[in-house]
């Protein structure tokens, strides 16, 4: 089962070594993750799910440098993280806009953090919000938004430092089934369109295996890499379904079940 | 998408009806505040005049405008109203000004160096419990006459503009602050794209605390050591027995904290209005 080796000749976009978390506390230490290895190639989309609680998001934060491993290492094409990384793009679980901030200097506060050019910044700001449909609203305000609409925004507020890597933390946990599923299809169009590598924390196997090649599945705190899988859907033109098409394919239903007894055998273990 | 509601194209009657009844009910609560007024200066006219009760301890509400006008005058011995009135006005505008810079920036400090925080913490909560008012007579031995007032007006508002101010910094959601980290923000950009602008809110229910007893601690400092001030002008006639004087300078004072709390009120909304 576990057969989803990247190609071993190109390097990989996003490298763990061993890597191990410990939290410390005053009552004792903790093993939040326990000898995690694994290889992302470019431009691949991969999807972590685990139970909660299995510290599968913050591999993501040691991905981004904002949580320093206990053990091993984080590498980056190539490099070792030390800390937050242009390279890298993250988005949270919600959108966290700032009240107040319009749509447009929300958009740009990464570009204001790392000292951009801000007037590129902001022609590129401009650029994505008006490409996902958000160009009239540049000056309003988040609350005149809906949360699909400010989920996008936060997507562009990503996107517009142009990171290679997209690390996203359940980032459709906060919207409605439907806008939900509307938007993980815009999302995978995106950022197949910008050639990036992306890595999608969630704890929705749907949503897994319609939007990614490869599922890693965690196991219970100590997180650990249980299994993983590749996710193939044959398809006549040679690309990829967009997600919700993929949940109609009829692979999709294989996967799933696939998936969901390696969590569910997990549950009763 | 967009989250405007469309008007209705006629009010119906039903809702006609309920904005009568509202407009009613802003009436009524208008109407019986203006009659508590009225029933309160009526007695405090009537009870002194009718011997109820001895006149030389409560003055008249009437004797107030006729008083305000004389005091107008400035006399060899006492200057104007308006000088005494601009000098509490001017003391309590630099204290509370003064708390929020402080304030803020020693919030700032505990919020960035966490183990500041932790080792002055319980000589803040303290210094906040302590009743500052038992330090005027230290402050006017140290600091004289003029600066014992505007140290008393910094003193009795700074400390609880530091607790409530970081506890206003601690409030911020950390995602925000987490969001910020993922672009690789410095702690002083955290602090000034993210901790502040979040902390408006906190800001000025700071504010409307700190004016307030900035304004006590003004009138206090006054007591013990002016010869220009409201609060002086309340001693002074106190002590000549005259209590128009008193009430006069009193009246004034509410005035004062009435337009301070308004003039707030007005930059909350300015500010609000924008997000």
């Amino acid at each position: 089962m576990p057969d989803a080796a990247p190609a071993g000749s190109v390097r990989p976009k996003v490298e763990l070594r061993g890597v191990g978390l410990r939290y410390f506390g005053l009552d004792g230490e903790t093993e939040a993750l326990k000898d995690i290895s694994l290889q992302i190639a470019p431009g691949e989309f991969t999807a972590i799910i685990g139970p909660s609680g299995c510290g599968k998001s913050t591999l993501l934060s040691l991905i981004a440098g904002i949580v320093e491993p206990t053990e091993g290492s984080v590498l980056v094409d190539g490099a070792a993280v030390s800390g937050p990384s242009r390279k890298v793009g993250y988005m949270l679980q919600q959108d966290y806009l700032f009240e107040w901030r319009s749509i447009l200097d929300n958009t740009l506060l990464g570009a204001e953090i790392q000292g951009a050019d801000m007037r590129q910044a902001r022609e590129r700001a401009t650029a994505l919000l008006t490409r996902y449909g958000l160009g009239q609203f540049l000056h309003h305000l988040p609350r005149q938004l809906s949360g699909g609409m400010r989920q996008r925004v936060a997507l562009a507020r990503t996107l517009c430092t142009d990171p290679d890597v997209i690390l996203l933390d359940e980032p459709f946990s906060a919207l409605d089934s439907q806008t939900r599923l509307a938007l993980a299809d815009e999302v995978v169009e995106i950022l197949r369109r910008e050639r990036k590598t992306a890595i999608l924390v969630t704890h929705d196997i749907g949503e897994a295996v319609s939007m990614t090649e490869r599922v890693i599945v965690m196991s219970r705190r100590p997180g650990r890499v249980r299994s993983e899988h590749a996710i193939r859907f044959a398809s006549p033109d040679g690309h990829r379904p967009a997600p919700f098409a993929a949940r109609n394919a009829p692979e999709f239903n294989g996967y799933f079940n696939t998936l969901w007894k390696e969590l569910e055998v997990h549950v009763e273990g | 998408m967009s989250k405007v509601d469309a008007p209705a194209e006629a009010p119906s009657p039903q809702y006609l009806a309920w904005l009568r009844q509202q407009r009613r009910n802003r009436l009524t609560v208008r109407g019986s505040q203006f009659i508590i007024l009225v029933i309160f200066l009526v007695l405090w006219e009537i009870l002194p005049r009718a011997q109820l009760i001895n006149p030389l301890f409560t003055s008249y509400p009437s004797a107030i405008w006729p008083t305000f006008v004389e005091m107008l005058q400035a006399t060899p011995q006492q200057p104007s109203i308006l000088a005494h009135t601009w000098a509490t006005v001017l003391a309590t505008v630099v204290g509370f000004t003064a708390a929020m810079v402080l304030g803020i920036a020693i919030a700032a400090a505990l919020w960035r160096w966490d183990g500041l925080y932790k080792v002055v913490d319980p000589y803040l909560v303290v210094a906040n419990a302590m009743p500052k008012i038992a330090f005027v007579p230290i402050f006017y031995i140290w600091l004289g006459a003029v600066l014992s007032i505007y140290g008393m007006s910094l003193a009795i508002s700074l400390f609880i503009t530091i607790l409530m101010i970081y506890s206003g910094f601690q409030g911020i959601d950390p995602n925000r602050v987490k969001l910020a980290q993922t672009f690789g923000a410095t702690k002083w950009q955290i602090l000034t794209k993210v901790i502040l602008p979040g902390s408006v809110p906190t800001l000025i229910a700071t504010l409307k605390v700190n004016a307030g007893l900035s304004l006590v601690g003004v009138v206090v400092g006054e007591f013990q050591s002016a010869n220009l001030g409201l609060g002086y002008l309340v001693v002074y006639g106190s002590q000549i027995f005259k209590m128009n004087i008193v009430m006069t300078a009193v009246t004034i004072l509410a005035i004062v904290s009435s337009l301070m709390y308004l003039a707030i009120s007005w930059l909350e909304n300015a500010i609000m209005r924008r997000r």
